[in-house]
């Protein structure tokens, strides 16, 4: 390109000194804990501490509480998104703030909203029992609700923008063709939407893995049955540290790889 | 069949026989997109009917309405919306499988598709990495494997490079040919109309302004829109006595003229232009001024102001001895007998 020296130049604006620190600062608040959980990690005892039943447990149950909520909230969620994505009706405005409403409300205040519906004596929870003799809260299954709870809105918001982005008309080119409603969302829009269908599960599940607040709150903390990795941690901080620094590697490891693999979609490359 | 989207409205009256290609062609926002969706039963009707061999598909005042998946249409999408994850053979077996073929008959069949569109050896790609003409080939495949009854065509040639479009424009002819069914295609490019169909629809604002065979409507223009694609002036007037009163100004003098309403279409090339008033047999001589030249090749085109304003084409050469530039008074002459008049 021939442009003037000067208005080359002038694309980069020199910077303020006193921006920069900040900048620094801002980015060293970020960096130093990460050094220090990775200083302070007993790399001898790592494999020990994995395969101590304490961690093994809270692994596990993690894993299945977190994979069983990211199931719901594709079973549920991409039904959701669909909705709102799809159709018009009053209240959808409404019903996109309640669904996203998770997001920014504190986990505890979630937790606490779960046990008023689903606790002994709460809206749904009292039916559940004496019809189905179902108990959500203190159980694995009131672990899986509350991660579903808080974790649910990533995958709904990513799943209704790419449903968005889509060219519905690749669905009326399917609807020409003879397939039904059914087929359509099967064979055409889900395989399309992909992408946002996998990076909303990522999401989704990361969110689930990290769930503390609604989980302590609706579930407890019990070993074994609703003592997930973050609550784990916390228990072990005071007791057993370096199971608390093993298991928050892993948490790490976990977010530094979901966040490589969904680079494209946050870093961009340029 | 009559629809609203919005303001927008659109009152066409169709019939297309058996066999017969049938072109609608129309500027950019005539409504031809949508009386394709409209056929196709992906935009419902708010009145009208849609019928086909004698099956009623929509007729919003007796609540009829086959929805798009149980019409027996074929449609090819103005950029073809090949599914981008499946492969070729599957794209064009879509149709079938949809309709419940089992996955190995489906299969079958769009490989003899893919075999008589000449692209049996693509049948594994996917369509992003197929060029304009192949996809063109893979959709019309894809529209006609499931043996519809319509078939319609939204633009099909607009996707594709200019370079290419005269053989593909033949090649999509051929096909079309091979197709027993009813055919319609939306257009708004005029040579690509008149190649494929038997006969042309003139659409603009939503409503019908014409139909014939090619040859009907480049002679008796009833539009400016037509008027201008084939590069004739047309006039509007009433009729009395062999002498039309233009609508916009100025009057006409022509043989056989009947009274009444009548469009009177004047071509270029027997526009006759003069410095000074001529004095000779033509009856109709009047003043105008040169607006604007263009050279085409061996004729230039001259735009007149004037009652009534007029296109006349000319030799550079004549433009040279007149000394006529832009801005300059003219006389314009045009004999009555190179007036064609008919009713309007």
């Amino acid at each position: 390109m021939a442009l003037p020296a000067h208005k080359a130049a002038g694309v980069r604006p020199a910077a303020p000194v006193a921006l920069l620190v900040l900048a620094g600062i801002g980015a060293a608040f970020f960096l130093i804990p990460l050094i220090g959980l990775v200083l302070r990690t007993p790399w001898t005892a790592i494999w020990d501490q994995l395969r101590s039943p304490e961690v093994l447990t809270a692994l596990r149950l993690s894993l299945l509480a977190s994979l069983s909520a990211t199931a719901i909230a594709l079973v549920v969620g991409v039904p959701l998104a669909w909705t709102l994505a799809r159709l018009t009706f009053p209240g959808r405005a409404v019903l996109r703030a309640v669904t996203v409403l998770p997001m920014v409300l504190p986990p505890v205040v979630g937790g606490v909203a779960l046990l008023l519906a689903f606790g002994r004596r709460g809206l749904l929870g009292g039916w559940l029992a004496t019809t189905f003799g179902v108990h959500l809260p203190f159980t694995t299954a009131g672990a899986i609700l509350a991660e579903t709870f808080v974790a649910m809105p990533f995958l709904v918001i990513t799943v209704e923008a790419g449903l968005r982005s889509m060219d519905s008309r690749f669905e009326d080119a399917a609807r020409t063709l003879g397939a039904s409603r059914w087929t359509v969302l099967w064979r055409v829009t889900l395989p399309l939407v992909r992408p946002s269908l996998v990076a909303g599960a990522v999401l989704c599940w990361a969110r689930a893995l990290g769930e503390f607040g609604a989980t302590i709150t609706f579930a407890g903390n019990f070993p074994g049955r609703t003592q997930t990795m973050p609550l784990a941690v916390y228990l072990a901080l005071e007791t057993n540290p370096d199971a608390a620094i093993v298991l928050s590697l892993v948490l790490l490891a976990v977010s530094l790889a979901v966040l490589i693999g969904l680079r494209d979609r946050w870093l961009g490359s340029s | 069949m009559r629809l609203g989207i919005g303001s927008f409205e659109l009152d066409v009256d169709l019939k297309v026989e058996p066999g017969e290609v049938v072109a609608v062609l129309g500027p950019n926002g005539a409504g031809k997109t949508s009386i394709l969706r409209g056929l196709a039963g992906l935009l419902p009707l708010d009145v009208g009917r849609v019928a086909l061999d004698g099956v009623v598909l929509e007729e919003p005042v007796a609540s009829v309405f086959v929805p798009s998946e149980r019409r027996p249409i074929g449609m090819v999408f103005q950029d073809y919306l090949l599914f981008p994850h499946l492969t070729v053979v599957d794209n064009i077996a879509f149709g079938l499988r949809s309709r419940g073929t089992p996955r190995p008959a489906a299969t079958t069949t769009a490989r003899q598709w893919l075999e008589r569109v000449g692209l049996a050896a693509e049948a594994e790609r996917k369509p992003g990495s197929l060029s304009g003409g192949q996809a063109q080939r893979v959709a019309l495949a894809r529209a006609l494997a499931t043996n519809p009854a319509l078939l319609l065509l939204d633009e099909p040639m607009a996707a594709l490079d200019a370079s290419t479009r005269v053989e593909l424009r033949r090649d999509l002819r051929r096909h079309l040919e091979s197709f027993r069914g009813v055919r319609l295609l939306v257009t708004h490019d005029p040579v690509e109309a008149m190649a494929m169909a038997d006969r042309l629809v003139i659409l603009e604002h939503g409503r019908v302004l014409q139909s014939g065979t090619p040859a009907e409507v480049t002679q008796r223009p009833r539009s400016r829109y037509v008027a201008d694609l084939v590069g004739v002036n047309l006039f509007r007037g009433r009729a009395s006595s062999n002498v039309i009163t233009i609508a916009g100004g100025g009057s006409l003098m022509a043989t056989g003229a009947s009274d009444g309403e009548v469009f009177a279409v004047v071509h270029p090339r027997t526009v006759a232009l003069y410095r000074t008033r001529p004095d000779g047999t033509p009856r109709n001589v009047w003043e105008g001024r040169a607006v604007d030249l263009d050279f085409e090749g061996d004729r230039v085109r001259v735009r007149l102001e004037g009652t009534p304003a007029i296109v006349a084409e000319v030799t550079p050469a004549a433009v040279r001895e007149l000394s006529l530039d832009r801005g300059d008074p003219v006389w314009v002459a045009v004999k009555a007998t190179e007036i064609n008049v008919y009713p309007a």
